[in-house]
């Protein structure tokens, strides 16, 4: 028995191996569910089924999906032209700091010029957070993934410092930031629910990067960026700059996303702002295979479950951790299954079969999520 | 005024540990063609499992051995996805990560949720009271025996070549009769577990209990050291060395009066600045290993 590389893929392969990955992702979790005294069955339904059965929970999820929609979008762009920025949690987090400026010193602006206002700072903040890794790759080669995960304890601590200093809520003198001036909200989508506009912001950037990445020149020279840059660089496309500027306009997204998550929900700073949602959005990026449909979809899947864990936690008294194993197994189980597709499982060798065909390498360049 | 040169150093390698633990380990790990970015949940891990091991059993050493089988588990699950599966390194790595925090996490509270923090058997300092000799024996090891140790193992021994065969160039490595990939996965779980050692040495030597966040980004912080180091033993300890001075001293600066004024936050924040500020200088046109994130396939 020999395990060798598939001569071609049938269409029916991906989404299959998506279902098994699903139901080993359910099997893997039980264990720990089971150890923490709660009956499986009741704790999936609580995390896929009750937090889509009512108003209430849809909106929930709603919110609980937005920024996980900004910083899956952000990472997916970065990784689509090939470069690795695993730093949306420090630029989420530089986003909100931004954002936080006009809303503490021009507290007085109107709603249509606060809003625009705080936003954009949002994405200039993101930006700048980074603009140091995207300028150490472009001019010194230095590798992206390290500077931009250094940054990110930086920011949190930028965070921080600044909570405990300048920005020390001036009446209860907790670490907060005082409450923006009345114009910096980002109303509700529909009356009595949590979600809001950022939302609708989330859902802008993922339509224009799905027309940018599917329907245009550009988005096409991306993509090759991404897969294969040598033949890229050797066509005429400026692998380098592409890069550069997506690692920015990646950082700006995520700044958005702090910036929506702030004007949204906190209305002021407060230090636990992030909850991982960068780190987080390296699954929902990776799980939504780099597409900006997928990504949606995904961050729409974790909101539920991270509601759902919420919700497990007080009724099942099950830690909401379990919502983040959940989702980690989850990635882990895809991504293996997505590249075990790629073989198929022999069990005799026929005499004069060649070892593998030629078609095989061609299928392995369509690149897969696994495979980038 | 009177500066206290001695207990920087003292500290400087106490706090170096760690890193240098955790940071040979991703030599092992580099050097063969794979980055693991596990390693923050490894240490994670590490530092969990030697705690919960130590707490239930009274012994420290009982800790440190539940730490390696930590280690080796979580190596061995990136030598699965990245060598057998050819996974993308980062996206395997950072799974890992998010899978053990969020399940140390959960065990914690499972199993110590009763408001009191649990102190468990710890390691001792050996020579107490002697000043900059006395550390603990973790320290004495990282220093005295791994990296000598890895240093040669790298550079003389068979397994060591064939480590750097494999993360040079796995064509010519498999063609001259190495096995590819166990000799992958054997550097991965080697390096998983010291990097678990290096996480439990926060709980079974420093603390002497279990927090959350504990490990607070020193996993990154060894990915960079190692870059910065060339992958090569001894600069990697300069590097932690480095990393740690300053820490050391904004730890004995936070106190003095000339930086009374300046916010804590900024003093954590420089040492991660110094080794971003360090990798900008001398880390220009680095040669990686030859097959750096690829994975191998026969072809």
């Amino acid at each position: 028995m020999r395990i060798m590389l598939r001569a071609r893929e049938s269409r029916w392969l991906a989404p299959a191996a998506v279902l098994v990955a699903v139901v080993i992702t359910l099997l893997l979790t039980a264990g720990p569910i089971r150890l923490a005294g709660a009956n499986p069955v009741a704790a999936y339904q609580r995390y896929l089924v009750t937090p889509l059965t009512t108003v209430n929970g849809l909106s929930e999820v709603l919110l609980a999906s937005t920024p996980l929609i900004f910083t899956g979008l952000a990472v997916a762009i970065a990784f689509r032209v090939g470069y690795f920025n695993i730093g949306a949690e420090g630029q989420y987090l530089a986003g909100a700091v931004a954002a936080t400026i006009p809303g503490l010193y021009l507290p007085s602006l109107p709603a249509v010029l606060a809003l625009p206002l705080a936003i954009g700072a949002g994405l200039v903040g993101g930006a700048v957070w980074a603009f140091i890794p995207a300028w150490l790759k472009r001019h010194a080669r230095i590798d992206e993934v390290v500077t931009t995960l250094l940054l990110n304890p930086v920011a949190l601590l930028l965070v921080q410092g600044l909570l405990n200093g300048p920005w020390r809520n001036s009446e209860s003198g907790f670490p907060d930031s005082d409450a923006y001036g009345a114009g910096y909200t980002l109303p509700a989508i529909a009356e009595g629910g949590r979600a809001h506009w950022g939302l609708i912001i989330a859902l802008l950037l993922v339509a224009i990067t799905w027309i940018v990445m599917s329907f245009t020149p550009l988005g096409l020279k991306l993509r090759a960026a991404g897969q294969a840059p040598a033949a890229a660089k050797f066509s005429g496309i400026p692998v380098a700059r592409l890069q550069w500027r997506c690692a920015l306009i990646s950082g700006g997204i995520a700044g958005i996303g702090g910036a929506s998550q702030v004007l949204g929900v906190q209305h002021q700073l407060t230090a636990g702002i992030s909850n991982g949602y960068g780190y987080t959005g390296i699954v929902v990026a990776t799980l939504g295979a780099l597409t900006a449909g997928g990504v949606l979809l995904v961050a729409l899947l974790l909101g539920t479950i991270a509601v759902g864990a919420q919700n497990a936690s007080i009724a099942l008294q099950l830690p909401t951790q379990m919502g983040a194993i959940v989702s980690s197994t989850l990635l882990l189980a895809v991504v293996s299954l997505v590249a075990l597709r790629r073989y198929r499982v022999v069990f005799r060798r026929r005499r004069g079969t060649p070892e593998h065909d030629g078609q095989a390498t061609a299928t392995d360049a369509q690149a897969t999520v696994g495979d980038r | 005024m009177d500066f206290p040169v001695f207990a920087v150093l003292a500290a400087m390698l106490t706090i170096a540990t760690p890193l240098v633990w955790a940071a040979l380990g991703a030599v092992i790990n580099e050097r063969a063609g794979i980055m693991n970015l596990g390693i923050e949940g490894t240490m994670y891990a590490g530092a969990f499992c030697g705690f919960f091991a130590a707490a239930t059993s009274g012994s420290a050493w009982f800790g440190l051995g539940a730490a390696v089988v930590a280690g080796v588990v979580a190596g061995a699950l990136m030598a699965l996805l990245t060598v057998t599966l050819g996974v993308n390194q980062h996206v395997a790595g950072i799974g890992i990560t998010l899978l053990l925090v969020a399940a140390c996490d959960f065990a914690n509270r499972l199993l110590f949720s009763s408001g009191s923090q649990t102190i468990t058997a710890k390691f001792d300092r050996l020579f107490a009271g002697g000043g900059i000799f006395s550390q603990y024996p973790l320290t004495y090891v990282a220093f005295l025996v791994l990296a000598p140790a890895l240093w040669w193992v790298l550079r003389s021994s068979g397994f060591g070549l064939r480590l750097r065969a494999v993360g040079e160039n796995p064509e010519a490595a498999d063609a001259a009769g190495i096995p590819v990939a166990r000799t992958r996965y054997a550097a991965l779980i080697l390096g998983g577990a010291m990097m678990a050692i290096g996480g439990s040495f926060l709980t079974l030597s420093l603390l002497g209990t279990f927090t959350i966040d504990i490990v607070s980004g020193r996993g990154w912080i060894c990915i960079a050291l190692v870059i910065f180091g060339r992958w090569k033993v001894w600069p990697v300890v300069g590097g932690a060395l480095l990393f740690a001075v300053t820490d050391a001293l904004q730890l004995q600066l936070a106190i003095t009066s000339l930086f009374s004024g300046v916010p804590n936050e900024l003093m954590i924040a420089f040492p991660y600045l110094v080794v971003i500020a360090a990798l900008a200088i001398w880390g220009r046109g680095v040669r990686y290993p030859g097959s750096y994130l690829k994975p191998y396939r026969r072809a």
